[in-house]
């Protein structure tokens, strides 16, 4: 049966991880490299590197941290923020990226979903939505949920799958932060209408969180950062709580 | 010495990672006469099977004198397909033929009944999502050289919309939606449906296996 993929988030600025981590146990602080060897060791599924400064300050994800973690763990390994076009794109999967999470740039030029699909495969092409509740319906934020729009998520989501993109992370605005529980809604009104993966994000503050967002959320695999960073026991911890709840994980 | 084979599709730099933290060197051959010197090959793609028509005559037999000479290869991916009569993906563009069959679109072949307890389906919202993305379980069918040391239950990579028939080549089998070859095996050529690359310790260990064949 396919498993539902755990996913952890190294937030990266200037090659360091940051965001609420605890550092203990690793021997240089916030080293992203570092940290995803942890992650592989408890278990892991996946790893997304999240540039936090890029979209903002225009830069590109840092080919050097994507490097350092790509020669030490064998596992898929997205990268997103600041990926603004195809140059990008192509500068982060040269350097070990398997997928791109492209957001406001794929809001901007859609043809840009299709045309990194092509290149290299959809399976490599991840679009990444920010929502927020507004007026009974999900709307579409950019720029790092600083900047709404007009656009429904849903909606979006549905194009960008016939665009070509490989999977949908979704991350919920109003839970980001808050450890309150994935936005369950959100997810299933995605998840149903795509044909696609839908990666849910942002709430994540209990392990019965996660097992909301594969029942209710009807999530294909489902991310957070922090709720990881504070023991070395969560991987696993939660894997073993989301299969006494009968829902499939990959156990190392 | 590894060769990888770049038609254009590539996840070279991921396989290549793999083989150098193995300390397995690797080169990718410019032409067909580079293979003469290689211990192994490596097929390795991702996307449609069409892009596999960039590899011509000259290459497809450089390929088939390598395996007359006794020397392994191994397909990931597309690269596994491609060992196979062809794909309905691309039909015009036939494979290797070194194993028969044809690889077709992943389908919901199984009826919704035993898989039904709560979150526990591969249906979402009840139906069968293709592509077929993420960790998904391996099971061992034949004993074989390249899934050496797999314990039963070992869960791997995928990312894929289509799939290999599970015929008497067949040493690894995968269920989503209907049962197909995630590893097939015959002599020294061997293919994987999953990507070792991305599989972490699961995925290490068979390209070891497949480096000490080309050893």
């Amino acid at each position: 049966m396919l498993s539902k993929r755990i996913i952890a988030c190294l937030d990266v600025r200037d090659g360091s991880v940051v965001k609420g981590v605890n550092f203990e146990g690793l021997r240089h602080a916030g080293d992203p490299a570092e940290l995803a060897t942890r992650y592989n060791r408890e278990g892991i599924d996946e790893v997304v590197i999240l540039d936090i400064t890029a979209t903002i300050e225009k830069r590109k994800a840092l080919a050097d941290t994507i490097q350092a973690v790509a020669r030490e763990i064998f596992l898929p390994l997205c990268v997103g923020g600041g990926i603004r076009g195809e140059e990008h794109a192509e500068a982060a999967i040269e350097a070990g990226a398997d997928k791109v999470g492209i957001n406001t740039a794929a809001l901007a030029q859609p043809e840009l979903i299709t045309s990194l699909a092509k290149r290299y495969g959809s399976q490599a092409v991840i679009v990444a939505i920010d929502a927020k509740r507004e007026a009974g319906r999900f709307k579409i934020y950019v720029r790092s949920g600083q900047q709404g729009t007009e656009r429904d998520a849903v909606e979006w989501a549905q194009e960008a799958a016939d665009r070509g993109a490989g999977e949908i992370l979704l991350t919920s605005i109003d839970q980001d932060g808050t450890k309150t529980g994935f936005d369950c809604e959100l997810t299933s009104a995605v998840s149903s209408a795509v044909p696609i993966p839908v990666i849910a994000s942002g709430g994540a503050g209990t392990f019965d969180h996660f097992v909301d967002v594969f029942t209710t959320g009807q999530a294909d695999a489902a991310l957070a950062a922090s709720i990881f960073h504070y023991s070395e026991r969560a991987v696993a911890d939660l894997k073993t709580h989301l299969r006494t709840h009968d829902i499939p994980v990959r156990i190392t | 010495m590894i060769a990888l084979i770049d038609y254009g599709a590539g996840n070279l730099t991921s396989v290549g990672k793999a083989l150098a933290h193995l300390d397995a060197p690797a080169t990718t051959p410019t032409s067909p006469t580079d293979l003469a010197s290689a211990d192994g090959l490596i097929v390795p793609g991702v996307g449609n099977f069409e892009v596999t028509a960039a590899l011509g005559a000259d290459w497809r037999a450089a390929i088939d004198t390598h395996i007359a000479k006794g020397r392994p290869v191994l397909g990931i991916c597309v690269g596994m397909q491609w060992l196979f009569d062809g794909s309905t993906e691309a039909p015009g563009h036939p494979g290797l033929a070194l194993m028969p069959g044809t690889c077709s679109l992943i389908t919901d072949q199984e009826a919704a009944t035993s898989d039904q307890s709560r979150g526990a389906s591969d249906r979402v919202g009840g139906r069968l999502k293709v592509p077929h993305v993420g960790w998904n379980t391996l099971r061992v069918t034949k004993p074989s050289w390249l899934l050496d040391g797999i314990d039963a239950g070992a869960q791997v990579y995928f990312t894929h919309s289509f799939a290999a028939p599970v015929t008497d080549d067949c040493v690894g089998a995968t269920r989503y939606g209907m049962e197909f070859a995630a590893a097939v095996e015959r002599d020294l050529v061997a293919g994987v449906q999953f990507h070792p690359e991305k599989s972490s310790d699961v995925g290490l260990r068979i390209l070891r296996n497949f480096l000490q064949k080309a050893s």
